[in-house]
């Protein structure tokens, strides 16, 4: 018994040890091919000037925080979540609520538009995701018609119908291969929880937006980060980040209210957007990139453009 | 960090590790100009970027 636990003792030292030599390796090789910085590549691209970015819309309705927000592919309509238990969406150019459901809890963390614009699919403390169908029909009852496609053990936090096939899980995040279901690629720089990541247009880099109030940029094939979107005064976590549609702009939500407009490259802040009363808490370009939409836990959301 | 692991979750993080120190990477450099190559490319057609006459502005 006692020459067991000294066999089982010595193979849990000798795997940690090459799990530690394992990580030392990985974190060697990515620094031979860190050669540059992606802001000295920029240097000789021109500088953008100033931007006149404003509220073009105000989308009001939900009786407590906005949680979540998704586009549809038609450009104009939005579908948000929020606490007060309810979906709504919106057509953003009349801010008309063209369909409203009462889900059967608060706290509804997650929605999504389906790309062919006739569904939705929401959740959140119920544990579910669920999916309506979305129809003009005067007589039907949307709720009447939903489906639930996925129970989980716990609440749902996000959802969406494309492969969505990164994660951000405290303060790693994992890049995964649908098809195999094994995590290809990790990255661990932030300092604290990751609460949103968003892929570059191109699909080969990532943004990330963190509770350490930074956000950064991570190049899949270079394997590392490669910039940080950060400033002194900047103190507050950043909760969720989109792109512009060339990549060349990142859009960050605040907990202090505000939104960052980041130049990718460079690296530096190229305007400071005000206007919500509370955190923001979700953001979105629209598909074609003239617009972008926020949800805040002031109730509102507001369309930028 | 590793305290209380089991050797089976180690043996999986040995391997996942392995995985990891696998993939091939470039370098820093060429994947930088390959990104700002992409933004010029697309930079035209980004409406939020080079700011949309607002006549012809959708909001």
């Amino acid at each position: 018994m006692a020459t067991e636990a000294l066999h089982e003792n010595e193979t849990l030292a000798s795997l940690k040890s090459e799990a530690e030599s394992l990580k030392g390796k990985l974190e060697e090789e990515r620094a031979k091919l860190h050669d540059v910085e992606l802001h000295q590549v920029a240097e000789r691209v021109e500088a953008l000037g100033q931007f006149v970015m404003k509220t073009r819309r105000t989308l009001k309705g939900h009786g407590n925080k906005v949680l979540c927000m998704d586009w549809c592919k038609d450009k104009r309509r939005i579908v948000s979540s929020s606490q007060d238990g309810k979906v709504i969406v919106w057509d953003s150019f009349t801010t008309n609520k063209e369909h409203a459901v009462t889900m059967p809890c608060t706290w509804v963390m997650a929605c999504a538009y389906a790309p062919s614009g006739c569904a939705i699919a929401c959740g959140g403390l119920d544990n579910k995701c669920s999916v309506y169908p979305l129809t003009f029909d005067k007589n039907e009852n949307m709720a009447a018609k939903k489906k639930s496609v996925a129970m989980h053990t716990n609440y749902l936090s996000a959802c969406s119908f494309t492969n969505s096939d990164m994660q951000g899980c405290d303060k790693k995040a994992m890049v995964w291969d649908m098809r195999s279901g094994q995590c290809v690629q990790a990255f661990e720089t932030h300092e604290s929880d990751i609460n949103s990541v968003r892929y570059y247009p191109s699909g080969d880099a990532f943004a990330s937006g963190s509770d350490d109030a930074t956000c950064r940029l991570y190049d899949l094939r270079a394997d590392r980060e490669v910039a940080i979107y950060s400033k002194e005064s900047i103190i507050f976590g950043a909760s969720s980040v989109d792109f512009s549609l060339s990549g060349r702009l990142l859009f960050a939500g605040y907990n202090d209210y505000t939104i960052n407009v980041w130049d990718v490259l460079k690296g530096s802040r190229v305007s400071i957007l005000f206007g919500h009363e509370n955190r923001v808490s979700t953001l979105r370009v629209s598909p074609d990139g003239t617009a972008f939409c926020s949800g805040s836990w002031d109730h509102t959301l507001r369309v930028w453009a | 960090m590793y305290f209380g692991a089991s050797a089976s979750a180690l043996q999986r993080l040995v391997e996942q590790l392995k995985l990891e120190a696998a993939v091939e990477r470039i370098k820093v450099s060429q994947a930088a100009a390959e990104l700002q190559q992409y933004c010029m490319q697309k930079a035209c057609k980004d409406a939020l970027l080079v700011g949309e006459p607002r006549s012809c502005a959708l909001f």
